[in-house]
Order: structure tokens, then C-alpha cells, then sequence
């Protein structure tokens, strides 16, 4: 794949490339629009969002909708921001990044490796499990997860994320080891190495540009995830997009749209910060995961 | 060492092989189990045959749903596939800043769904959004009032989705326009081909994978569509945009209705199988028998 387009960049602006940067341009802007409004709206008073037009740069600047949305916004009686909901969303993230994406390493690893009857019967499996809805799993698994105490707890949270997680994650350690000469792993075997030894030895170092790609696609999955954290994780593990969408859509008192939208991009954050240092290894993440339920 | 071979990797699979099948298998025989009794409030094992389908397409508010979910579906996958493959061939024109230009157009794929639906609420708000900045310019015939109208709602769910999701389609197609052989381009212009003609009749033809696989991934991601219609207009005004993935959630979890909750997940389930199975049987079976020969 070229990363850059060949051959020389055009010396002279003709119409056409006036026309296609004119056209290239509008479309930044309409993709840039609601980010920009969402900032400035977060930097206004309320009597100049009710006053002036939407897309005026603030008179003068106003801040104190941020510390607001952070530790003071309210969600029916509590009034604690969305502070509580970030860490919830770490709690939460961290642990499923970490144990999804080691089993599945694992697995990936059986899957490539060693052959054993029926497993593409299982790489089947793999896929069509990537694609359910959740609609159809959750109330069975709320059940399960009743069953075994861990409802409504942040275990059970967890559980959830690595359960939906590890389908989509083996296929793509798995494709990823499959893509690796054979021949190194003979040549372990022959050194006398076994399973796990192989796998911690010779597999996992050489497993970075796969691991990053699998860790982006979880981290920005489980922030951005919103269903699941709404049934699994409990009133008291609340992530931060459930948090968000209670503080936004209070029926109740007077809208504070500039406190909203500091909400709004202070959930954003997290996934807008690993995609803007991650870069390609994003596209790649999001290109192996598009298929998440 | 076969044996030995076999039992080592049936232990490294073994959380993933009780997952996959007491969960995901699991779950959607439970829940067409119960499709066919008349539970409420919890399960119960009243058998009713298939009322509880005759029951749901009976319901205007399912008819609404799935109407819905045809409308977003046609207009969000044309509208991203458009709008991707002509961001991709205007990026690929050899223009100046294209990692900018592509940073942008892709960002709002790392919003989650709730933000981007909460930010849209914000701009297409009737009272102080675009249609008021419209007016304050002076444009006072203009009218930008989806939110709250019936039959434009929906549209403004699909622009919103189309804003998060073209990048991605753009970044499937632009990995398929730099994987062209430039010997290709060489050739048109030699036969001295219109740029655009080559890009529709020539490349677009050839770029076919990529785009059945967008098709797919995005056809699969519009069934399950919640989280989004949820924060922008929570299904409203009315039931105007409600999908069948809000009909199942409200069945399970407000209106304490599961047999029509379970019935409902176990179409959607059946709408994705039939989304897949196609593009699963060309992509593994068609495909691998012509390689084959």
C-alpha cells in the first residue's frame, strides 16, 4: 500500500484544483462544525447562548462551566459532576482492556498454532459472535450474571466487556499469528519448548503491533460503550457516556446547555487523546474492530 | 505429544469455548424459549406458540421501528458511502496537508455514539441552534426544525451517523485507492480517460471488495443503532424515531414486557443473519472454491 499518493504534486492551480480545494474545504467545515460549536457553547454564559447566535466566538470567555460539568452537574438528586462516572469508566476500562486482550492473545495463539479438530468450526463461531446485537444477549446474560452474584458489580461489568470483547479480539491475534513464518515456531519446538513456554517466550514479544492495535480498540469500545455500562455495571459504577446522558437530559429545571457541552467533551477526551496519538495504529484498531456489536 | 498437543489447547480455549457457547448460543435459544411464552415481569415458562410475534407486528409503534430502521439504514449507508469514497478520491488528489484534512474527516469516529448524538441535539436545536443562526443572518425562511418534526426526525438521526461514520468508510476506500497498481492510471491517461470517468467506471468497479465489505459492516452496525437515537432524540418526538433496538430495551426494562422484549431481539437477530449470511457465504465459500480451481 503507497501511504502517500505518487508522482509530483500538481505545479499550477487550475480551476479544477481550486474548485476541489473550495469542495475539500466545505467538508472540513461541516465536520469540524459540531466540535467547534461544542467548545465555544462550553466557554459562553447562559444569557449569551440565549441571546446570541450559535456560532459566534464567546464575548467573553467563561469557564465556569467546566469545574461545573466536572464535580457539580447534577443527575436527578446527586450532585457530583461527572467526576464519579470517569473513574468508574477507568475502573471499568482498565481491567477489561487487560484481561480481553490477554485471553484473547492466548487464544489466537491456540487458534494459529495448533491445530486441533473443529477449530474452524470455532473461527466461525469467532466471527458470528462479533456480530450479534446485544439486544438479544443481554437479558439471558443479566440472568447468568444474577445467578452468580456479580450483577450489577463491577466484576460483573468487566465480565460483560471481556465476554464481548474476545470473540472479535481472538480473530485478530489470531490472523496475526497465522501472518507469522511457521518455521520460527518450529524451530521453539524443537528447542524443547512447550505451549505456554512458546507462547510467553517467542509469541509475546513479538506481539506489539497486534497488542496496540487490539488495546485502542478496546480502550475506545469500552469509553465510548454506553448500553452496556447502562444494564450491567450499577448504579454505583455508572460510566462516564451513562453519567453524560443523565446530566444532559434532565427533565426536570433549567437547562444549562454551556455545562452540557463541557460534559460532553470532557467524555470525549479520553478517545480523542488515543486517537490523536495513536494515528495509524488507530485505523488499523478501528478496521479490525468495525464489526463490534 | 499429539495428545498432548490436543489437551493443552483445549485448556488455553476453554474460557473462550464456555463463553461462546453457553453465552452466545446460550443466550439466543434462551431468548427464543421465552419468545414463545407470555412473560412480564419475569420469566415464566407459559407457553403461547408464536403470539408474541403476531402481537409485535401487530403494534403500530414496531411498524414505526422497523420503518425507521429501513429509512436510517438506506440513507446512512448510501449517505457514508458517497460521502466516504469522495473524501477518499479528494484526498487522494495529491493535495496539500491530506493527514490534516484526514484527521479530521476521521475524528468523529472516535466520539462515542452519545456524544455525537448529544452535540447534534445541541446544533439542530430548534430554539437556539442553526436555525437561529440562519435567522439572526438574516435567512428568515429558513427552517432546520427535524428534532422536533415526525417525519424529519429520522433524517437528522442519519446526518448525525453519517458525520461519525464517513471517515471510517473514507479511510476502507482510501487504503483501496493507494492498493491500485499505478500501471492502471498510467494507461487512462494515456487513453486520455476523464479523471472522474476513470474514478467511476474504472476504479469504483475495482475497489468492489472494499465497498461490499463497508456495506456490510455498516448494514450490520444499523440494526443494533441505540445508543445515538437514544441521546438525540430519545426516540421522540413521540415514538417518531424509535428503532427495534429501543422497542427491545423499553420492553425488557420499562415496560416489564419480556416475552415481546424477547421476540422483538429474536427478529433483530434474525435481520443480521440475514445480513451476513450472503456476504458469508460469498466471502468463505464462493470465493475459496474459485481460488481453489
Amino acid at each position: 500500500m503507497r501511504s502517500i499518493p505518487t508522482g509530483p504534486r500538481p505545479k499550477h492551480l487550475t480551476i479544477g484544483r481550486i474548485g476541489l480545494y473550495c469542495f475539500i474545504f466545505v467538508c472540513a467545515i461541516f465536520f469540524l462544525m459540531p466540535l467547534y460549536v461544542m467548545i465555544i457553547t462550553s466557554l459562553k454564559d447562559m444569557d449569551e447562548i440565549r441571546a446570541a447566535n450559535i456560532l459566534n466566538l464567546p464575548k467573553e470567555l467563561s469557564f465556569y462551566s467546566w469545574p461545573k460539568a466536572w464535580s457539580q452537574a447534577c443527575t436527578g438528586f446527586v450532585c457530583e459532576g461527572l467526576k464519579p462516572g470517569f473513574f468508574n469508566s477507568v475502573k471499568i476500562t482498565v481491567p477489561s482492556v487487560i484481561v480481553s486482550v490477554g485471553l484473547s492473545a492466548l487464544n489466537g495463539y491456540a487458534l494459529a498454532f495448533w491445530r486441533f479438530k473443529g477449530a474452524y468450526l470455532f473461527f466461525g463461531l469467532c466471527l458470528f459472535g462479533a456480530f450479534i446485537p446485544y439486544q438479544v444477549m443481554v437479558y439471558p446474560l443479566l440472568k447468568i450474571e444474577d445467578a452468580l452474584g456479580i450483577y450489577s458489580t463491577l466484576p460483573g461489568i468487566i465480565l460483560v466487556h471481556t465476554i464481548f470483547g474476545m470473540p472479535i479480539l481472538t480473530l485478530i491475534f489470531r490472523n496475526f499469528y497465522a501472518s507469522l513464518p511457521i518455521d520460527l515456531f518450529k524451530a521453539a519446538r524443537i528447542d524443547g519448548g512447550n505451549f505456554i513456554k512458546i507462547f510467553l517466550y517467542v509469541i509475546i514479544p513479538m506481539s506489539a503491533p497486534i497488542t496496540i492495535v487490539a488495546v485502542i480498540l478496546q480502550v475506545t469500545g469500552i469509553w465510548n460503550d454506553f448500553l452496556l455500562g447502562l444494564v450491567f455495571a450499577g448504579r454505583d459504577n455508572q460510566p462516564m457516556t451513562v453519567q453524560l446522558n443523565n446530566i444532559v437530559q434532565v427533565d426536570y429545571g433549567v437547562a444549562e446547555y454551556n455545562v452540557d457541552m463541557s460534559a460532553t467533551i470532557l467524555t470525549s477526551l479520553v478517545p480523542l487523546f488515543v486517537y490523536f496519538i495513536s494515528g495509524r495504529w488507530f485505523v488499523r484498531g478501528i478496521a479490525a474492530g468495525a464489526i463490534k456489536g | 505429544m499429539s495428545k498432548f498437543r490436543n489437551i493443552a489447547s483445549i485448556i488455553a480455549l476453554l474460557p473462550m469455548i464456555i463463553i461462546s457457547l453457553t453465552v452466545f448460543i446460550g443466550c439466543i435459544i434462551y431468548s427464543f424459549i421465552y419468545s414463545l411464552t407470555n412473560s412480564k415481569l419475569i420469566p415464566v415458562t407459559n407457553f403461547v406458540g408464536f403470539d408474541q410475534y403476531e402481537r409485535l407486528f401487530k403494534q403500530r409503534k414496531w411498524d414505526v421501528a422497523v420503518e425507521n430502521i429501513f429509512i436510517y439504514g438506506f440513507v446512512f449507508t448510501i449517505g457514508c458511502l458517497i460521502i466516504g469514497f469522495l473524501l477518499a478520491v479528494l484526498i487522494d488528489q495529491k493535495i496539500r496537508g491530506e493527514s490534516l484534512f484526514r484527521t479530521i474527516f476521521l475524528y468523529p469516529y472516535a466520539m462515542s455514539f452519545v456524544v455525537t448524538g448529544l452535540v447534534w441535539k445541541w446544533v439542530l436545536n430548534p430554539t437556539f441552534g442553526l436555525e437561529n443562526s440562519m435567522h439572526m443572518w438574516g435567512f428568515s425562511w429558513f427552517q432546520l426544525d427535524w428534532l422536533v418534526n415526525r417525519d424529519l426526525a429520522i433524517y437528522a438521526v442519519c446526518i448525525a451517523a453519517v458525520w461519525q461514520g464517513a471517515g471510517f468508510v473514507m479511510v476502507l476506500m482510501l487504503a483501496g485507492l493507494r492498493g491500485i497498481d499505478e500501471d492502471i492510471w498510467k494507461s487512462l491517461s494515456i487513453e486520455g480517460v476523464a479523471k472522474w470517468k476513470s474514478y467511476l467506471f474504472v476504479i469504483l468497479p475495482m475497489l468492489r471488495p472494499m465497498v461490499v465489505t463497508a456495506i456490510v459492516l455498516i448494514a450490520a452496525g444499523v440494526v443494533k443503532v441505540y445508543d445515538l437515537i437514544l441521546a438525540l432524540t430519545s426516540g421522540g418526538p413521540g415514538y417518531a424515531t424509535t428503532t427495534p433496538a429501543m422497542y427491545v430495551m423499553e420492553n425488557f426494562f420499562q415496560r416489564a414486557n419480556l416475552g415481546q422484549a424477547f421476540a422483538a431481539s429474536i427478529i433483530m437477530f434474525i435481520s443480521v443473519v440475514c445480513i451476513l449470511a450472503p456476504w458469508a457465504f460469498y466471502e468463505f465459500y464462493i470465493r475459496n472454491k474459485y481460488a481453489a480451481n
